[in-house]
Parts: structure tokens; C-alpha cells; sequence
């Protein structure tokens, strides 16, 4: 046993104490509220579930991002990754999209991935935006480490911040030249992309503490369209 | 001229697409010819209404090729490129077709497949109805023209960002009634113009012009089949009949005009409609305009004659545009939500009207609706096609 506990520690990346991220209320264009909260290993579960049936939507690169997000998530549940983290974004209750990544060191973040289900409502936006401010603001950091997999994120991170090229460096992500956000740049782009207030009311923190999925096939449908549901 | 009617109207879901340019353009029409119920009438003619697909999906000749896909022959068969007004110019065509007694029946189709490309190759292709020496070099896209269109607007008559919102907001919710509505989501004054977080949900595309004043991008058809009166005579449902046609244009650059915030071709293509049809403004139940940027709802209002000018947005306020309002507009979601394929939807706003009239629209049904106008807007206002039509039992 004391064995198999070293063993286990040998196959553990190092972890650093990484700050918590405070949950934030968004309002949605549509007038609805998301909670943008960070989730604990437990509730790996319930995002895998979410994630599974888009695994072959090929459409906006949906099938290349849950793969990976997939065993990142796994990754992250098991500890086979360095202090990776999870945020989510939740409407009265229902999951609306994550966003994932991990420290390189005290200074480097690294951006891993955004997965919207609720398409239309500039989700995914908001989710990286708080991706941004976790690694900025509250741990600190100087540079994330950003690469696209899909046109809209290209046009989403490396437009609308505009991010940087760092190409000397690979992504983790396919050894994609990476680009960053340095903490200059997201402070100055921080009031046109950067949203949110805390504190959370105590009910709608209550309400985003379970997260429930949209049934199947609603979910494949707002990410995939009629077509590809009815497939 | 003969009198020409509609005797039936399909269009495919709005949005994005994996059908080919001809699978939806056959869809909408397979739903319209159903919905005529022709029995044994053959097509004598096809109309093709689009803009973009030569250069966007590398297809022409799309008239030829759907009486190919439908086995439609010896059909004629002819294709309409008139910017974003190809569905209307198209309608007219099969219009004058029945009329002139060249036809008895026809079918009118509107197609674009825009998806295909990405938003900065979509946006320069429908600048390319621009001026090419006077607005287009110079990197001028249309929501740049509505963007300064909108700021004139705003500053000479008072309408405030607000009003634009309320345009927004109104199709989006008309847009959740409507299953072929490309975008099916309500947004509120809060999300899009008040709440701090509104500076992301809505963010500025063409100042004054924001994110949800613009219409959605979208895949999609559309179609109506025309018939003349001894056709439409035998067939059992409610007779839609083009009351009026005009058509109207202007300078194709837009600082060429006398006064760049009067739409005085949608004033005159208007005031041909409605003379030819024998009514005015205010006999009209509900009406399809042009919205594809939220300003021109409320200009083309005012242009239409159903608002005295700058008025439109006061009228807008005290909820007369509404579906349960005096005048209701754009009850399918209009361009805002319904979508933008930009050669289908002249066609599609006939398609509404005449679902309309015949009381099929279901929950977004305007309450005894017996006369409906469409203002197709091709160009940046430079060409622009009015119709009237009227349920004659009504």
C-alpha cells in the first residue's frame, strides 16, 4: 500500500496553491442570469456527461475542442495535470459552458479550452473573459499562452483582445505556435470584455451549486443545429 | 394586364446550412407547390432569385439547374441578380410573366447559401453592391453605410439607442413564434443596451450600430408559386392576389444624394405599389420591411407612409409595430431574427405575408389580415422593390 501511495505520488504532477476563483453573476443579452463559478473535482462527472455527445459534432470544431476538453477534464479528476482549473458558466441552474487551463509556472498561464452549449448569448465570450481574470487578476500572472482551434475563437481571442504572437513558443494544444495575452493588454481590453459583479446573491449561488445538463438532444441542437440533432 | 395571385408559399428553416445551394432552393419550392395544391396545372416558368452564388458557391445559371432538380421541363427558366433585392425583382418578373399571359403558373424561388464562407468574406461580398469607385475601395461595408445612415437619423429626428433596441427586441420575440426563424431567442433592454455587461453582449459593429441591430447571416430559401386568375379560380384555398408592385432606385453612391437620411426610393417604389393596388398606407394590416439593420425598420416605416417622417420611432414606442399593435411589423422576425439570406429573402417576405393572409401563420398571426406590404431594399437604398398584396375574399 505505502508502495503504491509513492508510486501514485511519483505519477502526480507537483501542485501549486492556486487562489479561488470568486463566483460572478452575468447578465445575458437575453436578460438571464449566469453564474460564472469554478467547479471541484467531483463535478468532473457531470461535465464529461455533457460533453460525450459532442464528440463527433464536426461542426465549429466542436468534436476536435470536446476531445481534448474530455481528457483535460479526465486529466484534471485523475490528477495527471498541473494545476489545471475549471470554470462554468451556469443559467438557473443548467450548464451554459466552460472553460478550462493550467499554470506553467508563477508568471505563465496557459489556455486550454471554451465550450459554449448555449451558442448565441456571447457565452463563450464571457466564460474566457473570466478565464483571462482568473490567470490576471487574481493569480496574478503576466502572460497566458492562447492558441485557436476554431475560426470563432481565432476571431474571438486573437482579434477582439488582440492578442500577440509568441510563436518561439508550442501550445500544449498540437504544438500550435502559441500567442499571448500579456497583463498590459488584457487590462487595457478589460472594459469592453471583461464583465461581471460579485458578490453573488446567496439564491442564485444556491441555484448554480448543482449543475444540471440540458437534455441530449436539446444540447446537440444548440450546438449543432437542426441537421445534425436529427442525424 | 391579367390579374396574378399566389397559390402557394414554402421557404426552408433559416440559419446555417449543410444543404447544397439547390437542395434548400428545391425544399422551399417542393413546400410551396404542396402548399398550392396545383393538381394537374404544370409550371410553365421558374424565377431564381440570388445574389451571391457565382462568387460565394461557385454555381450559376441556378434557374436552369432547379427545373433540372425538380424535373420541372420544358419549364422556363431564368435567374435574377438584384443585390439584396433579387427576391422581389425575381417575384416581379414571374409577376409580369402571368400578366403579360406569357404563363399561367410560376415559381418563384429565392436562395442563398452565405454560410459557406466566413464573416469577413461574407460582409465583402455584399459590399460589392456598393459603389465600386466611390464607396467599396475605400473599404465601405453595408453596416458601415448603416451605421452613418443611423447616426444622421438619430441626430436630425431624435431616436435614441433605446428605439433601435426596441426594434431588436420586438423581431427577436416575433422570431421565437416563427419555426423558420434563424434565431430563436428573446433579448431584453437590460442585456443588449442597459446592464454594464451589455458593453459585451452587444458590442459595437458600426457605431451607432451595434451587435443586435445588425440581422442575422444565414442559409436559406424561399419560394411562392403565381398563378393566373383561371387558375386561381379553380383551386380551393383563399386567393392572394398582387395588388400592386413598384419599383423604385436611387444613386448608387450614397453621398450622391440630396438628403442621405430620405429613402426616396422606398418612398416612390411605395407610392407605385399602392397606386397600382388602388390603396394606401393605411388600409395595410401588416407589413414585412427590410430591416437588416434595426434603423431601416423604423426609416422604411416612415418611407412606406405608414409614419409621418421621424415619427417612426414614436410610433415604435408606443408599441404600434407590435404584433398586437395597429400595424404590425416584421411578425416573422423580419431580417433581425428571421435571417438574411440575402437573394431568398425578398421572397421570404412574400412567403410570410401571404401565410398571413391566409391566416396560417400561427402564433404570430395578425388578426384578420386582409392587406400586406414587403419593402425588398436592394443596394443601400439604390433599388427598391414594394409589394402589395390582398386576400381577395377578405
Amino acid at each position: 500500500m505505502a508502495k503504491a501511495d509513492e508510486l501514485e505520488g511519483l505519477l502526480r504532477p507537483p501542485a501549486m496553491e492556486l487562489p479561488p476563483y470568486p463566483p460572478k453573476v452575468i447578465t445575458l443579452a437575453s436578460g438571464e442570469q449566469m453564474v460564472v463559478r469554478q467547479i471541484v473535482r467531483d463535478e468532473v462527472s457531470v461535465l464529461l456527461e455533457a460533453i460525450y455527445p459532442l464528440l463527433l459534432v464536426e461542426r465549429d470544431f466542436y468534436d476536435i475542442v470536446s476531445a481534448r476538453l474530455f481528457g483535460e477534464l479526465l486529466a484534471y479528476k485523475r490528477y495527471r495535470v498541473k494545476d489545471e482549473y475549471v470554470l462554468v458558466g451556469v443559467i438557473d441552474g443548467v450548464l451554459a459552458g466552460m472553460v478550462n487551463g493550467r499554470m506553467v509556472d508563477g508568471k505563465t498561464g496557459m489556455s486550454y479550452h471554451t465550450l459554449t452549449i448555449r451558442r448565441g448569448l456571447r457565452v463563450g465570450s464571457h466564460l474566457f473573459a473570466a478565464k483571462m481574470e482568473y490567470h490576471i487578476e487574481y493569480c496574478k500572472q503576466q502572460d497566458v499562452l492562447i492558441v485557436a482551434e476554431s475560426p470563432i475563437g481565432f476571431r474571438r481571442w486573437m482579434i477582439e483582445y488582440p492578442l500577440e504572437k509568441r510563436f518561439d513558443v508550442q501550445h500544449e494544444l498540437g504544438g500550435v505556435p502559441s500567442w499571448v495575452l500579456r497583463s498590459e493588454t488584457y487590462y487595457r481590453a478589460k472594459p469592453r470584455l471583461v464583465t461581471g459583479r460579485r458578490p453573488v446573491a446567496e439564491d442564485l449561488l444556491a441555484r448554480a451549486a448543482t449543475i444540471v445538463l440540458p437534455e441530449e438532444e436539446a444540447l446537440v441542437r444548440q450546438v449543432a443545429g437542426e441537421k445534425e440533432a436529427e442525424s | 394586364m391579367r390579374p396574378v395571385y399566389i397559390a402557394g408559399a414554402g421557404m426552408t428553416k433559416f440559419g446555417r446550412s449543410e444543404w447544397s445551394l439547390i437542395e434548400l432552393a428545391s425544399a422551399a419550392s417542393l413546400a410551396a407547390l404542396h402548399h398550392a395544391n396545383l393538381g394537374d396545372h404544370r409550371v410553365d416558368g421558374v424565377v431564381v432569385a440570388n445574389m451571391g452564388a457565382a462568387r460565394v458557391n461557385r454555381q450559376t445559371a441556378l434557374g436552369s439547374a432547379l427545373v433540372d432538380q425538380l424535373a420541372l421541363y420544358p419549364a422556363a427558366a431564368e435567374s435574377v441578380e438584384n443585390g439584396p433585392a433579387s427576391g422581389a425583382s425575381a417575384f416581379k418578373v414571374g409577376v409580369q410573366a402571368i400578366a403579360s399571359g406569357m404563363a399561367d403558373v410560376v415559381l418563384v424561388t429565392g436562395v442563398e447559401r452565405m454560410r459557406v464562407v466566413n464573416g469577413l468574406e461574407g460582409t465583402d461580398f455584399v459590399a460589392s453592391l456598393s459603389h465600386p469607385e466611390a464607396e467599396y475601395i475605400y473599404g465601405v461595408t453595408l453596416p458601415a453605410l448603416a451605421g452613418m445612415f443611423a447616426r444622421l437619423v438619430m441626430d436630425r429626428y431624435g431616436v435614441e439607442r433605446r428605439h433601435l433596441a426596441m426594434v431588436a427586441i420586438k423581431n427577436h420575440e416575433n422570431g421565437t413564434k416563427n419555426p423558420y426563424a434563424h434565431i430563436q431567442q428573446t433579448v431584453t433592454m437590460e442585456g443588449i443596451l442597459t446592464a454594464p455587461e451589455a458593453v459585451v453582449n452587444n458590442p459595437p459593429i458600426a457605431e451607432p450600430l451595434h451587435l443586435f441591430d445588425c440581422c442575422a447571416v444565414s442559409d436559406g430559401a424561399a419560394a411562392v408559386v403565381l398563378v393566373s386568375g383561371d387558375v386561381a379560380q379553380r383551386l380551393e384555398h383563399p386567393s392572394i392576389r398582387v395588388a400592386g408592385i413598384g419599383q423604385a432606385t436611387d444613386t448608387h453612391a450614397v453621398h450622391e444624394r440630396e438628403d442621405p437620411t430620405d429613402l426616396k426610393a422606398v418612398r416612390l417604389a411605395s407610392e407605385g405599389a399602392f397606386a397600382m393596388a388602388g390603396l394606401r398606407p393605411e388600409n395595410v394590416n401588416v407589413a414585412e420591411l427590410h430591416d437588416a439593420f434595426t434603423i431601416l425598420e423604423i426609416a422604411e416605416s416612415e418611407a412606406a407612409g405608414f409614419f409621418p417622417r421621424g415619427q417612426g420611432h414614436e410610433a415604435l414606442e408606443r408599441g404600434e409595430t407590435k404584433l398586437d399593435g395597429k400595424l404590425p411589423i416584421n411578425p416573422s422576425g423580419g431580417l433581425k431574427a428571421k435571417g438574411h439570406p440575402v437573394g431568398a429573402t425578398g421572397v421570404a417576405q412574400l412567403v410570410e405575408l401571404t401565410w398571413q393572409l391566409r391566416g396560417e401563420a400561427g402564433a404570430r398571426q395578425v388578426e384578420d389580415a386582409k392587406v400586406g406590404y414587403a419593402c425588398n431594399f436592394g443596394g443601400f437604398g439604390n433599388n427598391v422593390v414594394a409589394t402589395v398584396l390582398k386576400r381577395e375574399d377578405g
